[in-house]
């Protein structure tokens, strides 16, 4: 268990957190840029000093203000991931992973470092320079530099936001499998609601210094507190299991019943991300005739009215939400207990496996 | 009327070839009027190839002195905000501007018999006047800003995630500087180290004025030539030639070693 709190002065406001982080689990910090997410990184890591606070992993403490710990950052145990990954440019891939391995000897070293670019499907890059290599394997290499010394806390510093479209979904399955295996406490920061909601298991969201909200993708995106947590959470999380369906669609049978489809070509058990300005809805019992693959039935559980809008949250039975305006409740006679039919497009829905 | 770029282009290539001219036309002529023969056989004259030992002996000595001080204090003002550090980097530079017989006085005002140091050095039985020690002194006063301003900006351009990123990997501090932050600055790093060479190479007015002329203890080569110079045009012109053929070299060779894998000098 990672507990972190940390209060120290950015450029324009004040940074007042605190963090706990069960081992295998991954808590995302999700804001805009210059919300203060990186800082508590670079705190919990020992390369930014807060002003006030403490950080505990289990029953070691890494920092307290109060008692004036501090330990370096060498002598913490954090896995980083940074931003654009911070690869050795002088460095072989190997030797950027050897890197962290100093305290083993030479011929191990070596062994484990090829092991860890194996695990992540860059083992035929060992000899390349970071500069040779694509977005998509210098991800690959940090991660597994960041993990080949089996740190106790990793740290995720916007993993995908360095890469093009493509390739980040791609990362971000592949980073949803890693971080099923990982057995450490993992913070994410990310400005990508969809992210967060697809890697992490609650999220934060961090306005100008301090948590506005926390709870699960699908908390956050039914029942928003704020307008600025409606206007960033957005995606609600729906969990099941994907096979491949009529003319090349993936169909998810979801977890309580119900099914849905997608674009995207995965297999297995999956999440699916789905935003609530995508989703129309209907009157129940009403058939759409219109485009849109994603037809279903549910319970209004909530409504919150943001400004000149509401989220509806749904029970379909797993929870979903969609964003109409306060005309269409009153047109539609929305109220909790009522049944109403959701419609989105299967291009609407991002899926990644669980 | 129609633009022409075509205008501009000539410009700058009309200004490129007027530098290149001027700039080399001087060293062009000292080779043509030394003939290969005349530049063997002035290595033959004793005092010449003093003279040239000398030379690699004094300018060696300080750049080792200033590689193992300026490297680590152009580390701490690339990496660290503290309050007067401009002021700091200002005053690193100073020498830069002086006039070498003004640094050969100011050296003598502070480390010369009658100067500031001059009596504590005394006390320690150091005699720095007039020796050969002496000519370190003045080439290291004059170079080393040199090499601490490239130095600077080289660390200065290493993005700082590096040096977070070899410290989350369990480096010390002294470890990222020296296994990340000077490889990596490797290429910046030697560039200065051939400015530093060349300017202390060249030096003259500050030796003269600090160290004197004497033939095999002061006398490095800009002042053999200046002492060939009163007697014998030829003789000054080939020990030039000799001096610009190891200075070209010596810089040629640093700037080689920048870029090999060795020093990390690696295209970024």
């Amino acid at each position: 268990m990672l507990r972190a709190s940390i209060a120290t002065t950015l450029r324009e406001f004040g940074l007042e957190v605190e963090l706990e982080v069960e081992a295998g689990s991954c808590v995302a910090l999700v804001g805009p840029s210059g919300a203060g997410k990186s800082t508590v990184l670079r705190a919990i890591a020992g390369l930014h000093r807060p002003e006030a606070g403490r950080i505990a992993l289990d029953g070691e403490v890494w920092f307290d203000a109060e008692v004036g710990t501090d330990l370096a950052p060498e002598q913490r145990s954090c896995g980083y991931l940074f931003q654009e990954y911070a690869l050795f440019p002088h460095l072989s891939a190997w030797r950027n992973v050897a890197f962290g391995l100093d305290h083993l000897p030479g011929d191990e070293r070596r062994a484990r470092a090829q092991a860890a670019l194996d695990r992540f499907g860059v083992g035929r890059l060992a000899e390349q320079r970071p500069t040779h290599l694509s977005g998509g394997e210098r991800q690959r290499v940090a991660l597994a530099r960041a993990l080949a010394r089996d740190p106790e806390v990793l740290l995720l510093d916007e993993p995908l936001a360095a890469l093009d479209a493509r390739t980040a979904a791609e990362s971000g399955r592949e980073l949803s499998a890693t971080l099923a295996r990982v057995d450490v406490p993992t913070v994410l920061v990310t400005h990508d609601f969809a992210d967060a909601a697809l890697l992490a298991d609650s999220i934060a969201v961090i306005d100008r210094g301090a948590i506005v909200q926390r709870g699960t993708a699908g908390d956050l995106s039914a029942r928003p507190a704020t307008s600025f947590v409606a206007d960033f959470a957005g995606a609600a999380v729906l969990v099941g299991r994907a096979h491949r369906g009529e003319s090349g669609l993936t169909v998810v049978d979801l977890e309580g019943g119900g099914t849905i489809t997608s674009t995207d070509e995965v297999s297995g058990d999956v999440a699916a991300a789905v935003y609530p300005w995508e989703v129309i809805l209907e009157p129940a019992g009403t058939v759409a005739e219109v485009s849109a693959m994603n037809h279903v039935e549910g319970t209004v559980a909530s409504i919150t009215e943001i400004g000149n809008r509401a989220r509806v949250g749904l029970e379909i039975p797993q929870p979903l939400a969609a964003e109409v305006t306060a005309a269409s409740i009153a047109r539609l006679g929305v109220a909790p207990g009522t049944r109403v039919a959701a419609t989105w497009k299967a291009t609407a829905t991002r899926l990644v496996p669980r | 009327m129609a633009r022409k770029p075509v205008a501009f282009r000539t410009l700058i290539v009309v200004a490129l070839v007027i530098v290149l001219c001027f700039l080399t036309l001087p060293i062009v002529a000292i080779f043509v009027d030394v003939s290969p023969r005349e530049l063997v056989a002035s290595l033959d004259d004793p005092e010449a190839r003093e003279a040239l030992w000398l030379s690699l002996r004094t300018t060696l000595a300080a750049l080792a002195i200033i590689v193992v001080f300026g490297t680590p204090a152009a580390y701490l003002l690339a990496t660290r905000e503290f309050r007067g550090r401009e002021l700091v980097t200002t005053l690193i530079e100073l020498p830069l501007v002086l006039p070498p017989a003004a640094a050969g006085i100011a050296l003598l005002a502070a480390f010369g018999p009658e100067g500031i140091l001059g009596g504590a050095l005394a006390d320690a039985g150091i005699e720095l006047a007039l020796t050969t020690a002496a000519v370190v002194v003045a080439l290291t006063f004059v170079a080393a800003p040199f090499y601490l301003r490239q130095a600077q900006a080289a660390f200065a351009a290493i993005d700082p995630a590096l040096l977070d990123a070899a410290r989350t990997l369990g480096a010390s501090e002294a470890r990222a500087f020296v296994r990340v932050a000077i490889p990596c600055a490797g290429p910046g790093i030697s560039a200065g180290l051939a400015l530093a060479w060349g300017r202390a190479l060249g030096e003259f007015g500050a030796t003269l004025m600090f160290a004197g002329s004497f033939s095999g203890i002061t006398q490095t080569v800009p002042l053999a030539i200046f002492s060939e110079f009163n007697r014998d045009f030829p003789g000054a012109l080939a020990l030039s030639a000799v001096l610009v053929a190891v200075s070209a070299a010596l810089l040629l060779s640093v700037k080689l070693l920048g870029r090999s894998p060795l020093l990390g000098g690696a295209q970024a």
